[in-house]
């Protein structure tokens, strides 16, 4: 995740701010010039704060904002808050039943005690290359529902994720909700992932969604930021063979780091893609 | 402005008011504040496990959690076990079966063991390994405390 620059592991002196509504939250953030952030789960925002990644002016808590929870379902599309836990998406019926997806991809994210805290808005907003929710947004089609001082506007996850934790929200913008489309009957699903370790972020991982309009496969781990290969899945929608699939792997700007060289990520990233096609629901 | 935070909560079935540093995060607090020193502190970004303890009712990490973040929480540390479900016959069979050394990570162990075990986790050593995959140990090897875990599972069973 991030590596430790030595002395303190202490966080830096910040406003502790709890607005009681969104509209109260985001003048908080609007003020603040951009030194203030939003926080979630804390999952991740306290260890970048105990290594000094992050220096915030003051942490917003979004604890107690009503508009950013809950699960509604509305026809063919399911919206879920962005302060549900991800302990919440593994006990919502409805979530498992509506997204295949989330079952298969939760029990990989963190431990128990990091999934009771750490919500879906916080990892989407994040954006970390090696998460496995904003992958899971691509390959879905998911749109992220943001709330700032000019209004709310809907952004499609393809148009969210610019580059190493870059996204397209602004620093005075917070994720209400994200919104799925709702698996139907004939829609396979498949996710598979390589890690260290059970619970570690993923050297490579890939998400694929197959539908009546044909393969959609999502990537992370791999580069610096999570994405899709148009010409890779469409190669899967005229040969579902993945050998004839997988040369177009190479037009990813693979990372390579101390766990692995770029090389290897791409070997990685083929069988991961290859294990996720073999494992598609049935 | 607000670098310091009054906080209100149950620890251990104790009501705590204090007024804290915006920054303090919730095992430091316990441990320096109130003088809970069971829960231990060893890497302070998450991926250790020492300082796992209970919040309303859910296994967390104290690292990552402001102490301002419990305001109106309930708190168990590993001070406060005796009563949580299967805890008693946890702490035994970790005694019985020598899952611990140094200590260190055991609090945070029996933290997370008991949630797993209050859930109804299986007895599958492969399941039981992955739950406490969050949870460094140095001495045992783990295999000792997969064993504890198992018996308890068990023994609760019979
Ligand atoms: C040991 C360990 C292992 C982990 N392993 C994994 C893993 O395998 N896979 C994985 O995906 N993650 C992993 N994580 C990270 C975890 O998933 C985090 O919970 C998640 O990334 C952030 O969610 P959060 O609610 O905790 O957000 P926070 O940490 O509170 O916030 C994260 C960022 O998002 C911003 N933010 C939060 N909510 C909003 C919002 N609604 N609107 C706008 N901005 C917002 C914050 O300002 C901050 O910049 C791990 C964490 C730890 C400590
Ligand atoms: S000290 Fe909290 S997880 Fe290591
Ligand atoms: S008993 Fe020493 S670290 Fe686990």
């Amino acid at each position: 995740m991030f590596s430790v620059m030595g002395g303190t592991m202490k966080a830096p002196d910040f406003d502790y701010l709890r607005p009681a509504t969104l509209d109260a939250a985001i003048a908080l953030l609007a003020s603040s010039d951009g030194d203030a952030m939003p926080l979630a789960g804390g999952q991740s925002l306290m260890p970048m704060m105990n290594f000094r990644v992050a220096s915030p002016s003051a942490l917003i808590d979004l604890a107690d904002l009503a508009e950013l929870r809950g699960i509604s379902r509305d026809g063919s599309s399911i919206r879920i808050g962005a302060m549900t836990r991800y302990a919440e998406l593994a006990a919502s019926a409805e979530v498992m039943a509506a997204l295949p997806l989330f079952g298969m991809a939760l029990p990989h994210i963190a431990h128990d005690a990091i999934r009771n805290r750490g919500t879906l808005g916080g990892t989407i907003a994040l954006g970390d290359p090696a998460a496995e929710m904003p992958a899971l947004a691509l390959a879905l089609g998911a749109k992220i529902e943001l709330a700032g001082p000019d209004g709310t506007r809907v952004i499609d996850a393809d148009e969210f994720y610019l580059g190493y934790y870059e996204t397209a929200r602004a620093p005075d913008e917070l994720i209400v909700a994200i919104h799925y489309p709702v698996a139907l009957s004939d829609h396979r699903f498949g996710f598979h992932e390589l890690t260290q370790r059970h619970g570690d972020y993923a050297l490579a991982g890939a998400v694929v969604a197959r539908t009546a309009q044909g393969h959609r496969v999502a990537f992370f781990g791999v580069a610096d930021r999570p994405l899709r290969l148009p010409a890779l899945e469409q190669a899967l929608n005229t040969n579902p063979d993945v050998q004839s699939a997988l040369h177009h792997l190479s037009a990813i700007a693979f990372t390579g780091d101390v766990k692995a060289s770029a090389a290897t990520r791409q070997r990685l990233a083929a069988v991961a893609l290859t294990r996720a096609l073999q494992g598609m629901t049935q | 402005m607000t670098r310091t935070v009054a906080i209100d909560l149950t620890v251990n079935g104790e009501r705590i008011t204090a007024s804290v540093p915006s920054r303090l995060n919730l095992v430091d607090f316990l441990r320096n504040d109130l003088g809970l020193t069971g829960s231990h502190v060893g890497c302070e970004h998450g991926v250790c496990g020492a300082c796992t303890l209970t919040v309303d009712g859910v296994a967390v990490r104290g690292c990552l959690m402001l102490a301002a973040q419990a305001n109106g929480c309930t708190v168990t540390t590993v001070e406060g076990l005796s009563d949580q479900g299967l805890s008693t016959a946890l702490q035994a069979a970790f005694t019985k079966r020598n899952a611990l050394q140094c200590g260190f990570c055991t609090p945070g162990m029996l933290a997370s063991a008991l949630a797993y075990v209050n859930a109804g986790g299986t007895d599958d050593r492969d399941a039981i390994r992955a739950h406490i995959s969050g949870n460094y140990c140095r001495c045992t090897g783990y295999q000792a405390v997969v064993e504890a875990i198992c018996d308890t599972i068990k023994e609760a069973r019979t």
